[in-house]
C-alpha cells in the first residue's frame, strides 16, 4: 500500500486555494499555501498553517513563477503540489519540473497532458481512436491555409489557439473578410496567454450545447466516468453556470458518452482528474472538443450528483492509491447547480469590477453549498480572474436546486464591488432555462438587445426612505463631532463627485 | 429636517425627525409609520407600515446606491440648490463626450486617429484589465477630438482616455 502525504503545497490562490486546503486538512495532511504580495490578507493565507510569499503580484512573477514555487516546496518540504484551475495547472514543463524535483504533480502527467492539452494533438489522438471529432484541421495552420480550409468547410469557422482554454486565443469568424484579423487577434491572445502561437480552425457549429464528462483514473490503469455537466451557458466562452445531470442526457447517452469519454482518457494515457468536453448538436450528436487535464471550476456538481469528493480521490490517486470503487458503483442522484460569482458588472458590459467588499452576507441553509475566497473588509485584485465564488445548489430533482439557488440568491449579498449575482436571479426565472432548453447562444440571446435587466423595482419610496434616515444618521454622527458645525456627509461628498463627472 | 432625495432621477421630499431612537416620517406630506433597526454599518431593518424591508448602502467612488432586498437604486441626498446647478451643467456639456476608464489597466490597441469621425458604439481602443481584453466604444457620433493615451499606456481608474465631440 502507498502512502499518503503528509504535506501538500497549493500553487493556487481564491476559492480553489481554500477548496484544496479543506481537502488537506479533511485527509489529515498539512496544506502549504502561496501568496504574492496583493494577496497576503487573502483567505487562502489566513487559513492556512505554513504560507510562503512569492513577492510581486503579476502572475509570472508569482503563482506561474516555476522556480519560486518549487523554492517553496523545497523549504516546506511538501511531497506533492496541487495546482488547482488556471495558472499553472496545465503546464507540462511544470509537472516535468516536479518530477525533476521529486515533488508529486497531482494530476496527469507530463506526457499524457501534452498529448491532451495541446488541442490539435488531442483531436489526432482522438481521430485515431475512433472518437467523433469536430471537421476541421488536425494541425496547427498559417493564414493562408485556414483561409483555403475555411472556403471548404464553409462560413462560419472556429479559430481556436492550440494551447487554449478559457476562451483566450479563440475567435467566430463568419466572413472571409474577417478571417485575417481574427487570425492575427487569436495569435496575438495565444501568445500573451499561453506563449504558444499555434493556432488551428474548426466549423463552428450553430448553437451548440456544451456537455462534459468527469473522469477519474488511478495509476493502475483503472478509469471510470462520474456522469456529465451541461455548461452552454456562456459569455465569450466563458461558463457562467453549469449544472449537473444536463437535462438532455438520460441514462443511456450518459454510459455511451461515458465510455467514449474514458476511451479518450485511456487513449492519452491520462491519470488522475480529467474532463472530456463535448459539443452536442440539436439531435444529440456529441462530438469530442478537448480534453481539460486539471480539476475543473465546476467540479462540485458532480461532487454534490455522485457523493463523491473530487479533491480527495485526486491526492490519493497521486499518493498511488487504487479507485476505491469500480464504474458499476457509481450512482448519480438529484441535481446540482453551480452558478460563478465574479466581480464584473453586468450592467456594463460585464467589466471587471476589483476593489474593495465592505459588506458580505453569505447564504446558508439547505441544498446551498459556497466555495468562495472573499470575506467583508477582503479585496479584490486587479491582477487575476475575478471570479469571487461558486454558489451551488443541490436538490432531488432540477425544479428544487433552482428554487434553492433563487432563494440562496436572496440571501447573498456583496457590496462596494460590482458582481453578476443579478445575472443569476434572470437566468433562473428564464422560461427557456426552466425548460432545459439551453445551448451556447443562450446568454447572448438573454441579454440583447436590452443589456439592463428588466428588474421590477417596486420600492423606489422606501429606498427614498432609507437614504433619508441614513443622512439623517451621517447628520447625527458629524454633528456631534463638529459641535453643531455644518455637517458635510459622504452624501454630499458623493454627490460633488458624481457631479464632476 | 427636511430632505430632498433623488432615487434613480426620481424626486422625493422627505421630513425625518428622530426622538429616543423613535423615528417619525412624511414622505410627500403622508405620515408612515417607520420603525429603524440599525443592523451594522450601512445595513437597517426597516419596518414601514409592517413590512419589513432589508436595507443596505453601498458608497462607491463614484455613486451612492440604497439596496432595497435584492433591488438597488442610485441614490442622492441634496439642497435645491445644488439640484438646480447641476442641471444647468450637464446641459452645457452635451457637445463633448469624454471616455474614461472604469478601472485601472493598460491600453493595448488604439482603434482610432486623432481627427478621425466615429459612429456612436464604434470601437476606439482596447483596454486589457483583470486578463480580460475590452473594447471601449465611443459614445457619440462625431469627432475624435483627443487622444490622450497610447499603446501600452498604464491608466488609472477616472482617467481620461479620449475625448469625442
Amino acid at each position: 500500500m502507498s502512502k499518503m502525504f503528509k504535506k501538500v503545497l497549493i500553487a493556487n490562490r481564491g476559492e480553489i486555494a481554500l477548496r484544496v486546503m479543506r481537502a488537506c486538512q479533511e485527509m489529515g495532511i498539512t496544506p502549504v499555501t502561496v501568496y504574492s504580495d496583493v494577496d497576503r490578507t487573502a483567505l487562502h493565507v489566513q487559513k492556512s498553517s505554513e504560507s510562503y510569499s512569492l513577492g510581486r503580484a503579476p502572475a509570472k512573477d508569482s503563482y506561474l513563477n516555476i522556480g519560486k514555487i518549487l523554492d517553496v516546496a523545497r523549504h516546506s518540504k511538501a511531497e506533492a503540489i496541487h495546482p488547482g484551475y488556471g495558472f499553472l495547472s496545465e503546464n507540462a514543463q511544470f509537472a516535468e519540473a516536479c518530477d525533476v524535483a521529486g515533488v508529486k504533480f497531482i494530476g496527469p502527467t507530463a506526457a499524457a497532458m501534452n498529448r491532451m492539452g495541446s488541442k490539435t494533438q488531442a483531436r489526432q489522438a482522438m481521430m485515431l481512436a475512433n472518437v467523433p471529432c469536430v471537421p476541421g484541421s488536425a494541425h496547427g495552420v498559417e493564414l493562408a491555409e485556414a483561409t483555403r480550409l475555411a472556403e471548404e468547410l464553409g462560413y462560419p469557422v472556429m479559430l481556436k489557439a492550440a494551447a487554449g482554454g478559457g476562451g483566450k486565443g479563440m475567435r467566430l469568424v463568419r466572413s472571409p473578410q474577417e478571417l485575417t484579423s481574427a487570425f492575427n487577434a487569436a495569435r496575438s491572445e495565444a501568445d500573451r496567454s499561453f506563449s504558444d502561437t499555434e493556432i488551428y480552425l474548426e466549423k463552428f457549429i450553430e448553437n451548440p450545447r456544451h456537455i462534459e464528462m468527469q473522469i477519474l483514473a488511478d495509476e493502475h490503469g483503472q478509469t471510470v466516468y462520474l456522469g456529465e455537466r451541461e455548461c452552454s451557458i456562456q459569455r465569450r466562452h466563458q461558463k457562467v453556470l453549469e449544472e449537473a445531470p444536463s437535462p438532455i442526457v438520460g441514462p443511456e447517452m450518459r454510459q455511451r458518452m461515458g465510455e467514449i469519454a474514458v476511451r479518450a482518457s485511456q487513449t492519452a494515457g491520462y491519470t488522475n482528474a480529467g474532463t472530456v468536453e463535448f459539443l452536442v448538436d440539436e439531435v444529440k450528436n456529441f462530438y469530442f472538443l478537448e480534453m481539460n487535464t486539471r480539476l475543473q471550476v465546476e467540479h462540485p456538481v458532480t461532487e454534490l450528483i455522485t457523493g463523491l469528493d473530487l479533491v480527495q480521490l485526486q491526492i490519493r490517486i497521486a499518493a498511488g492509491e487504487p479507485l476505491p470503487f469500480s464504474q458499476s458503483e457509481v450512482q448519480v442522484r438529484g441535481h446540482a447547480i453551480e452558478c460563478r460569482i465574479y466581480a464584473e458588472d453586468p450592467d456594463n458590459n460585464f467589466f471587471p469590477s476589483p476593489g474593495q467588499i465592505t459588506l458580505l452576507d453569505e447564504p446558508s441553509g439547505p441544498g446551498v453549498r459556497l466555495d468562495s475566497g472573499i470575506y467583508q473588509g477582503s479585496t479584490v485584485p486587479i491582477d487575476y480572474d475575478p471570479l469571487l465564488s461558486k454558489l451551488i445548489g443541490y436538490g432531488s430533482h432540477r425544479q428544487q436546486s433552482i428554487m434553492r439557488l433563487r432563494r440562496a440568491l436572496q440571501e447573498y449579498f456583496i457590496g462596494g464591488i460590482k458582481n453578476n449575482l443579478s445575472l443569476f436571479e434572470r437566468i433562473l426565472r428564464d422560461p427557456e432555462f426552466l425548460e432545459g432548453r439551453v445551448d451556447t447562444g443562450f446568454l447572448d440571446r438573454l441579454l440583447s438587445p436590452p443589456a439592463r435587466l428588466p428588474i421590477t423595482k417596486a420600492h423606489s419610496e422606501i429606498a427614498a426612505v432609507a437614504a433619508g434616515i441614513f443622512a439623517a444618521m451621517d447628520n447625527q454622527q458629524t454633528g456631534t463631532k463638529n459641535s453643531g458645525g455644518h455637517p458635510d456627509s459622504r452624501w454630499k461628498q458623493a454627490a460633488r463627485v458624481e457631479g464632476m463627472q | 429636517m427636511l430632505y430632498y432625495v433623488s432615487i434613480d432621477g426620481r424626486d422625493y421630499q422627505l421630513e425625518l425627525s428622530e426622538n429616543q431612537g423613535r423615528w417619525s416620517c412624511r414622505l410627500h406630506g403622508r405620515d408612515l409609520a417607520v420603525d429603524v433597526a440599525v443592523v451594522g454599518r450601512n445595513v437597517l431593518s426597516l419596518i414601514i407600515e409592517r413590512q419589513a424591508y432589508d436595507i443596505r448602502r453601498e458608497l462607491t467612488a463614484t455613486n451612492v446606491q440604497i439596496w432595497v432586498g435584492n433591488e438597488h437604486y442610485s441614490a442622492e441626498v441634496r439642497d435645491p440648490r445644488s439640484l438646480r446647478s447641476r442641471r444647468t451643467r450637464s446641459a452645457a456639456s452635451d457637445g463633448a463626450k469624454k471616455l474614461v476608464a472604469a478601472m485601472p489597466g493598460k491600453v493595448v490597441r488604439l482603434l482610432v486617429l486623432e481627427n478621425a469621425e466615429i459612429d456612436a458604439g464604434e470601437g476606439v481602443l482596447v483596454m486589457e484589465a483583470m486578463k480580460m481584453q475590452n473594447e471601449l466604444k465611443s459614445p457619440k457620433k462625431g469627432k475624435v477630438k483627443k487622444i490622450f493615451v497610447s499603446e501600452g499606456s498604464a491608466v488609472n481608474t477616472g482617467d481620461v482616455l479620449v475625448i469625442v465631440e
